[in-house]
């Protein structure tokens, strides 16, 4: 008999019904809700006079709309301000748990889903955001839905969905020094593109992801999306269960060791297969820098800038040619000449303790350039509180970096965090598309690391040989 | 939700590959709590030039397609964030139909909860179909969802493929909730089974 894939474990746990043409009825264990995502859809529920089914099963933070600056103060924006209050009527209503703005659980909501123990192994997982791939990391099902979706979800704990292909992104080899899963994901969107995961769920499988800290294999996850798959997903193992073990919602006693026993059967045989494998060898990956309008607009930092007039496809060489004129970026020029205004290190996809303490330890001792604006926003409030008791606010502050409270901030500029238009930054977020961090702004996606050495030099440097 | 049988509607060329929500729709548009009332923010970054006036090459500052129904598009079309608010923007000016060689998952998905077919076409029939639009002012194509085709002024029919449970529902204009909650007796017995076999997740987590 044919084996089966960790996604095919899931999905099978997962069928409640299926229509004959496939269509399945799938059970949703668990459901994040966020401010921006979610006031229609408890609008909906009133209007068609619906209860959440499971509301224990939910769980809510605002986090794109938060100040990332003294929260005693009111928000500015009116309408941030109403989306927030929304959130917290909605959730009173409907007997949901809510992170609060003036909790200290408050976060990112893919940072405070692992944070908490909210996210488990074999489970499936989703929140209106499209960076709920993250949850992957734990070898869950996990995904990001459209509001009328989320809607469904709270109605019925379930969601329609067609099975999707299964790919395997295999990964071995090591990692240069300094190097991390940042660079890891970039190299792997560089190669398959925007679009090359679009119907596949991705499970990054290999010795170079086995490697990787539970924080690595969150960052790797979070950017599946930019590689057009809707989930990525790493089977759990005992650094999946050490970090569960003991986080305010994860199971304890007894039922934590049945749990376990569980999770650890959540693999993909030795003879199950994949509809599509990609490989990668990690040695290979050079620290990554984006220059375009798309994730997968990115190349090595010892590289230069793409030249349009050497490509022979139609579509990506008018597509170079656009994002080269909105970058402001001249052809052939080398990635290290590249000059930054702004560095913002945050984001669902490196503002854990982890990237904190590594940016932390390339910042000490070092002054941001004169010329750079720079910031550091922590995922959660308990993230903040750990690096403030390791000192790493210190270390930042002294270096130059403004030290912030957490939120999505200027990962999406959706709260008063946004680049001007011309503005160049490098950061540490998912999203380089044009005007994602502030009308007219020129988003760079690197590392932590790489983020800090540019920020102290005031354009890209080769972290592997950075004094 | 509005039924989609067929329409015959203006179609509005966006000659571009990987168009993202953030573009169909920024960020400062997602602070409202409604559906409706986005068209304002449709493409509000590419309506615009640098200076704030209005682009006068952009397509929706054209009054050729000012009534446009159906956008003709190119590849991997509503990528990026999961933002409904990209689907409503678009039904909010008036487009019932997209047209693209292929979607991005979430986005696809979010059209159909609208009332809104995505419709993919071979990448070299989205181009021929490009050309007619550009050269042609006042050019139309009749989409039909139960012959799945979409048919060109000339009369050149070109089938497309869905889910035959899709297809219903957004034929139908289905309530999805209400279908789901038709199943309540499965989902019931789902969760007891679950329950048995993973209790961890069905602890309190308040």
């Amino acid at each position: 008999m044919a084996g089966t894939t960790l996604f095919d474990k899931i999905w099978e746990s997962h069928v409640v019904r299926a229509e004959p043409d496939g269509t399945t009825l799938l059970y949703i264990d668990r459901q994040l809700v966020h401010e921006v995502t979610s006031p229609q859809a408890f609008e909906g529920l009133k209007l068609a006079g619906r209860r959440p089914r499971r509301p224990a099963a939910t769980l809510a933070v605002p986090d794109h709309n938060v100040p990332t600056t003294d929260r005693k103060l009111a928000i500015t924006d009116p309408i941030s301000a109403k989306q927030i209050q929304t959130l917290e009527e909605n959730c009173r209503d409907f007997g949901i748990t809510l992170f609060g703005m003036n909790d200290i659980r408050q976060g990112v909501v893919h940072i405070i889903g692992p944070e908490q123990g909210f996210t488990l192994p074999g489970t499936t997982i989703v929140c209106g955001d499209s960076h709920t791939s993250t949850h992957g990391a734990f070898g869950a099902l996990a995904f990001g839905i459209g509001t009328s979706e989320v809607e469904h979800v709270l109605a019925t704990q379930c969601l329609v969905q067609k099975r999707p292909m299964t790919m395997e992104i295999r990964v071995n080899g090591t990692l240069s020094d300094r190097c991390s899963a940042k660079d890891i994901i970039l190299a792997i969107i560089g190669k398959i593109g925007t679009a090359g995961g679009t119907g596949y769920v991705i499970e990054y499988t290999g010795s170079a992801i086995r490697a990787l800290s539970m924080e690595g294999r969150m960052t790797l996850c979070n950017m599946s999306i930019e590689g057009g798959a809707r989930a990525g997903m790493v089977a759990p193992d005992d650094k999946t269960i050490a970090y569960i073990k003991g986080r305010p919602l994860a199971p304890k006693g007894d039922l934590f060791e049945r749990a376990v026993q569980a999770w650890q059967q959540l693999k993909t045989d030795s003879n199950a297969r994949y509809d599509a494998t990609v490989t990668f060898r990690a040695d290979d990956i050079a620290p990554q820098v984006s220059w375009g309008t798309s994730p997968g607009m990115v190349t090595g930092v010892d590289q230069k800038v793409p030249d349009p007039r050497m490509m022979s496809d139609e579509k990506t060489k008018n597509a170079t040619e656009r994002a080269l004129e909105y970058m402001g970026l001249s052809p052939n020029m080398p990635i290290t000449d590249i000059k930054i205004d702004k560095v913002f290190i945050g984001s669902c996809t490196n503002s854990r303790i982890e990237d904190l303490r590594l940016a932390a330890s390339f910042a000490k001792g070092r002054k941001v350039a004169k010329t750079v604006h720079a910031m550091v926003v922590p995922g959660s409030g308990l993230v903040k509180q750990q690096a403030e008791a390791e000192g790493l606010d210190l270390v930042f502050r002294e270096a130059g970096f403004e030290w912030r409270e957490a939120g999505c901030s200027m990962c999406l500029a959706m709260n008063a965090d946004v680049l001007q238009p011309g503005e160049r930054c490098a950061s540490t977020s998912n999203r380089n598309f044009e005007g994602r961090q502030g009308a007219g702004g020129r988003t760079h996606l690197v590392s932590p690391a790489m983020a800090v050495a540019a920020a102290v030099e005031g354009h890209f440097v080769d972290i592997r040989n950075w004094s | 939700m509005q039924p989609f049988t067929q329409i015959t509607g203006l179609v509005a060329p966006l000659n571009r590959v990987n168009v993202d929500t953030d573009q169909i729709i920024p960020k400062q548009f997602l602070k409202t709590i409604k559906r409706t009332g986005l068209r304002e923010g449709l493409f509000f970054d590419w309506r615009r030039k640098k200076d704030g006036s209005p682009d006068p090459d952009f397509f929706l500052n054209q009054s050729r397609y000012e009534s446009s129904t159906i956008l003709l598009t190119r590849d991997n079309f509503g990528c990026g964030s999961s933002r409904e608010h990209a689907p409503w923007a678009l039904l909010d000016q008036g487009f019932r139909c997209v047209i693209a060689p292929s979607f991005a998952d979430i986005f696809y998905n979010n059209c159909f909860q609208n009332g809104i077919l995505p419709v993919v076409l071979k990448a070299d029939e989205v181009l021929s179909v490009m050309k007619e639009v550009v050269g042609t002012e006042g050019y139309q194509l009749t989409v039909d969802l139960g012959n799945q085709t979409v048919t060109t002024p000339g009369g050149t029919a070109y089938r497309f493929d869905i889910d035959s449970f899709r297809n219903d529902c957004l034929y139908r204009g289905l309530d999805s909730i209400g279908l789901t909650l038709q199943h309540e007796a499965a989902i019931t017995a789902y969760e007891q089974r679950r329950q048995q076999d993973a209790p961890w997740l069905f602890a309190d987590v308040r």
